[in-house]
């Protein structure tokens, strides 16, 4: 009955119900109705970690090193549970971000940097072929032993002698042209197939229930339940070691140690699995179920591995039957047919599963991060005069899919026949682990930096390269095999499998450890060395303190782009229709009424960006946008020139008090300065407008009462003293405001002194409090202060610090109530930083204004008494300057409950700069 | 809103609790513990061992995420 | 409809949030014979139209709570053309302007803004130069 036409009919059938059921996926995510928008689904389709190694392959190890297979699920079973840390923190940077692939992570991470994200996407690539040649192996041999049917004959490669002759060649032909289907019949700027997705999580379910049939079948019908088996095993002195495979105290132990944390950083950093679990989870509530039912999934699937494993050692007693092999073979001897052509099409669904998510998730990156950077840097004009790249993408990721699926099958050819599945899948987890350091390093410590990652990378992957693929190339004698025995050059010490002299170890063992030791050491040392570029320090901390984030930052463009041109950048990418949606639905999220009407801002140059990056990748999304945007640098220039004028303006303003008969002259120079400010107003930049707006406010106070004077000589002296005094507090908060914007343009643009010291932040509280204890007792508000008697210095600039704590204890004063206001400051160590608290029992700040706070001209007003006094940059000053010292400035606070205005600085470190 | 952080800060804690206890059973010297060739109920010693830890590391998962909610 | 100049002493509203600024707006409106009231705030503005009937309204357009555009086009639909809308802005821009006088507004005057002008073009509004 199982003649190939069988066999390939059912294949077929089983794939074109796949299609089925993504086909109504996607028809269900484009009604809204979003099929996989449960946890249940995210957890199945993280299973597609299970490949045909874990369905073919499990047992095959099992036969050889008894449990010697689990370390590769319990490993993930303990990451899961770091998961709520890790991976909500990796998601919630990614949707951000708009990250849609790992190398997309890693080069957004350190500065948008293009060599980076190549350099991920090769070392993913390369890495990855290995395990996508085991799926290929897996399938081709399942389907050529079936073939056989009843016979059980191993197929031999030996047979295989023209490329077009191979199963394995036709079988990487149909995987691509699935792929294509599956993954590339859209360019979506989240990158995520709500389609495939579905039928993942599907095919999880169908290997699960063919491998646990064949689990039941053996152990309880071919055989009289677990304990016949292992009764039976126990009686043959071969198979009971396998019973208790731990030899000596550290051999297999180490071993297993470190399969378990291979394991551990494989569920994390495999490309399908960034995909999955990262690209495309719907909602970061989803982990807390994943996080127990995906282990429940490991376990059933593993449940009757060793089971099968002793029963085909005892039915194959003596045999030529690879082990590799008893999940089909098993039913097959006991004629069961049904049974054998499901646990053919359970293996199918395993690997097409992985090829399908590895693949996708691997063309993203190869466009993304490879080759549109490469196009953008040389033929950038001719790319650039494309109206509609969204064929072109998608004809990359094309490409890509078949060229992998092809580079996969060479590997096949050549590599293919040296190892057992689980040895080739164990290649590849080795080779992810790499961005290990790049990655945890990246997400939680914010001193990583590009040549650090750079370097990191590069050294993992050169030693991964030499101790796994150059040995696995020697077996299969692509090339000399003396290297092995007297390493490079007969240079003993070189030896790929004993490095430096190490012997004893595993082969696989041997890898990681001295890949890891050079990755991490590498990582962290050149790290130390090199210093961040502005763009990178932005992104470390838009990373590393993702869930402290208050709003949306606008980023660091400080240039602007007409938004037509911005909306046709991103529609050559995306489609001019879905760039228009984008766009318009931004324009009703801003409260304009379509894109047309939308200012051309900061925060609309990073909208387009991210949309950008999500179709192109962070660092050709930069390219992109650069091309469009006239960056300017921060106008210190223009900001002096209004300064300048404004100031004679108010050098004027004062001399009023003393000589009214100048009051003409003073209007007119007050009318020139308006000119010129009006002039001015043109300019588009949003900070230089929102400056000439809050300048024009005490202009307008100073000119109309200087008018009033001059017109109307016969007022009495009370009421000229009253406006004189008003003339004198308005050209005061004129002065105030202008000092303020220099400060900050001087802090923003780097062109600060900054005199460094070790500070002992102590002595800076004590000062600050003396200089407003009489402001403090005027108010008649009550300040207590609290200081450790041991603290670590900070370094920082003693005049600036003092600056932050004045703002922070005047802002404490206006707004709380006086007579019964209370301040507290207090000073405390957290970790290896300096904390410090300014709380108050003031009216409080609103949840929704806490986010703008810090942002320049926000104030928060007073209901009490009008407007609030101040310019509105206090706090933003105060955030760049702790900024500066590597530190952080937030505030806690709950209307009526009073606030808390906290920064800490970190402890005895050197500063940013 | 401080209850909400401090439950998350709870959840946080068990779950790290969970993940060094799941260190711990799945490593030596505990697992020399159980490397004999030996069965119980018809299952041998080791393989009975890891499956039970792993159920119960998945209930206690389940507890620490669960429970919280 | 009718004249609300003829017989009564011509009444202004004026609703902006900066004190000195309305200070000087209200010094100035005085002294030139009209009566005076004050809105702080959109809110505000909207309700002291209904109550206290002004023949003028001084508006400024960035008003806590509404914004001056909003509070000019609500006017206008609520009291008719008979109203006077003046509005004053720190924002000088060509677009604004235009957006300014589309939503109704009578004139559009920058601050800061020559006091003689402001009253000569009150005054003009109102028709009460000639009265």
């Amino acid at each position: 009955m199982l003649q190939g036409w069988v066999i390939v009919c059912a294949s077929f059938a089983y794939i074109g119900f796949l299609f089925a059921i993504a086909f109504y996926a996607d028809k269900r995510a484009d009604q809204g109705r979003s099929l996989i928008a449960t946890p249940y689904i995210y957890a199945l389709s993280l299973g597609v970690y299970a490949t045909a190694w874990t369905f073919y392959g499990s047992v095959g190890r099992a036969a050889s090193d008894g449990i010697g297979f689990l370390p590769i699920y319990l490993g993930p079973t303990l990451m899961m549970i770091l998961w709520w840390f890790v991976v909500r923190k990796i998601i919630r940077i990614s949707k951000i971000n708009r990250i849609t692939s790992l190398a997309d992570f890693v080069a957004s991470r350190y500065g948008k940097s293009a060599m980076l994200g190549g350099l991920v996407t090769i070392i993913a690539v390369v890495g990855i072929l290995p395990y996508i040649s085991l799926q290929l192996k897996a399938i081709s041999t399942s389907f050529n032993i079936l073939l056989q049917y009843p016979e059980i004959v191993m197929p031999t490669k030996a047979g295989v002698t023209r490329v077009f002759n191979d199963t394995a060649f036709y079988i990487a032909i149909f995987l691509a042209s699935f792929t294509i289907a599956f993954g590339t019949r859209q360019l979506d700027v989240a990158e995520r197939h709500e389609g495939m997705v579905a039928a993942i999580a599907f095919e999880s379910l169908v290997k699960l229930i063919a491998f646990m049939a064949v689990g039941i079948y053996v152990t309880f019908v071919m055989f009289n339940g677990p304990g016949e088996i292992f009764d039976r095993a126990l009686a043959e002195p071969a198979l009971a070691k396998l019973m208790a495979p731990f030899e000596g105290a550290a051999g297999s132990y180490t071993s297993w140690i470190w399969l378990t944390m291979l394991s551990m950083l494989a569920i994390l950093f495999l490309p399908r699995q960034f995909q999955v679990a990262v690209v495309e989870n719907v909602d970061e509530k989803h982990l807390n179920k994943a996080v127990w039912l995906f282990p429940v999934y490991m376990l059933a699937i593993n449940l009757f591995v060793l089971p099968i494993a002793i029963g085909g050692l005892l039915h194959f007693q003596g045999a030529h039957v690879d082990a590799d092999t008893f999940v089909l073979t098993l039913p097959m001897a006991e004629r069961q047919e049904l049974l054998a052509l499901l646990v053919f099409i359970g293996g199918l669904s395993a690997a097409t599963g992985m090829v399908i998510v590895e693949t996708i998730a691997l063309s993203t990156m190869v466009s993304n991060d490879l080759v549109m950077p490469l196009l953008l840097r040389v033929t950038k004009l001719r790319l650039m005069e494309h109206h509609n790249l969204t064929m072109f993408l998608l004809d990359i990721r094309r490409a890509a899919i078949m060229l992998i699926l092809m580079l996969g099958y060479f590997y096949y050819l050549l590599a293919g026949d040296a190892y057992a599945l689980v040895s080739i899948g164990l290649i590849s987890f080795a080779a992810v682990a790499q961005f290990a350091p790049a990655v945890i390093g990246g997400i939680y410590w914010k001193n990583g930096t590009r040549l650090g990652a750079l370097a990191g990378l590069s050294a993992g992957f050169m030693v991964w390269l030499y101790t796994l693929m150059v040995p696995a190339f020697a077996k299969s004698g692509w090339i000399a095999e003396e290297i092995i025995e007297s390493g490079p050059f007969g240079i003993e010490l070189l030896k790929p499998l004993e490095l430096f002299g190490l012997a004893g170890l595993d082969q696989m063992t041997h890898a990681m450890l001295w890949s890891m030791l050079f990755n991490v050491g590498a990582y962290v040392g050149v790290s130390m060395l090199s210093r961040q570029s502005a763009a990178e320090r932005i992104q470390a901390t838009l990373f590393v303190d993702v869930f402290s984030q208050t709003g949306e930052r606008t980023g660091f463009w400080r240039g602007t782009a007409s938004v037509s041109s911005l909306q046709s950048l991103v529609g050559r990418f995306l489609g001019p229709s879905r760039a228009a949606d984008l766009f318009d639905t931004y324009a009703k999220s801003r409260g304009v009424a379509s894109a047309e009407e939308l200012e051309s801002d900061a925060r609309l140059v990073r909208f387009a960006e991210i949309h950008l990056a999500g179709a192109i990748g962070a660092a050709s999304a930069r390219v992109m946008v650069a091309s469009v945007v006239d960056e300017e640098p921060l106008g210190v220039d223009e900001v002096m020139t209004i300064i300048d004028e404004a100031s004679q303006a108010i050098a004027h303003s004062n001399e009023l008090k003393l000589k009214q008969a100048e009051l003409e002259v003073a209007t007119r120079e007050l009318r020139t300065a308006n000119e010129r400010l009006r002039e001015l107003d043109h300019m588009k930049d949003d900070f230089i407008s929102t400056v000439t707006h809050e300048l024009r406010t005490p202009l307008t106070s100073i000119r109309a009462f200087s008018e009033i004077l001059h017109d109307n000589p016969e007022l009495d002296s009370a009421e000229r003293t009253r406006f004189l005094s008003i003339l004198v507090k308005e050209s005061e908060r004129l002065t105030r405001l202008i000092n303020q914007v220099l400060d900050l343009a001087k802090l923003e643009s780097g062109a600060a002194e900054w005199k460094i010291a070790a500070l002992d932040l102590r002595d800076i509280v004590y000062d600050a409090t003396n200089a407003t204890g009489q402001l403090f007792k005027s108010s008649r508000i009550e300040l207590q202060t609290e200081v450790p008697d041991r603290l670590p210095t900070v370094v920082a600039d003693r005049d600036r610090l003092m600056q932050v704590l004045l703002n922070l204890l005047s802002n404490a004063i206006k707004f709380c109530e006086p007579g019964k206001g209370q301040v507290w400051v207090s000073l405390r160590q957290e970790g290896d930083e300096v904390r410090v608290d300014v709380r108050d029992n003031g009216i409080g700040i609103a949840q929704a204004s806490q986010q703008f706070i810090f942002e320049k001209f926000r104030q928060v007003g007073n209901t009490l008494t009008d407007k609030p006094k101040g310019t509105g940059l206090g706090l933003a000053i105060c955030r760049e300057i702790v900024g500066h010292f590597g530190g952080r400035l937030w505030v806690e606070s709950e209307p009526g409950q009073g606030a808390t205005f906290s920064f800490s600085l970190p402890a005895g470190a050197a500063p940013a700069e | 809103m401080a209850k909400a952080i401090a439950k998350r800060s709870g959840r946080g804690q068990r779950l790290i609790c969970v993940f060094l206890l799941g260190v711990v059973l799945f490593n030596f010297p505990i697992l020399a513990l159980f490397n004999v060739t030996e069965t119980i109920f018809g299952i041998p010693v080791l393989f009975a061992y890891l499956f039970f830890a792993w159920a119960l590391l998945i209930l206690l998962i389940y507890v620490a995420i669960e429970r919280s909610q | 409809m009718s004249d609300p100049t003829k017989g009564v002493t011509p009444r202004i509203l004026i609703a902006d949030d900066e004190p000195t600024i309305v200070l000087s707006l209200e010094f100035l409106m005085r002294r030139s014979g009209f009566v005076v009231e004050v809105a702080r705030d959109g809110d505000e503005a909207i309700a002291k139209a209904t109550t206290f009937e002004p023949s003028l309204v001084l508006l400024d357009v960035m008003l806590p709570r509404r914004d001056g555009m909003e509070v000019c086009r609500a006017l206008r639909a609520n009291c008719g053309a008979g109203l006077k809308i003046v509005l004053l802005t720190a924002k000088g821009g060509q677009t604004d302007l235009d957006r300014g006088l589309s939503m109704g507004a009578d004139l559009y005057i920058v601050k800061p803004f020559s006091t003689q002008d402001l009253v000569a073009s009150v005054k003009q509004l109102l028709g009460a130069d000639s009265a």
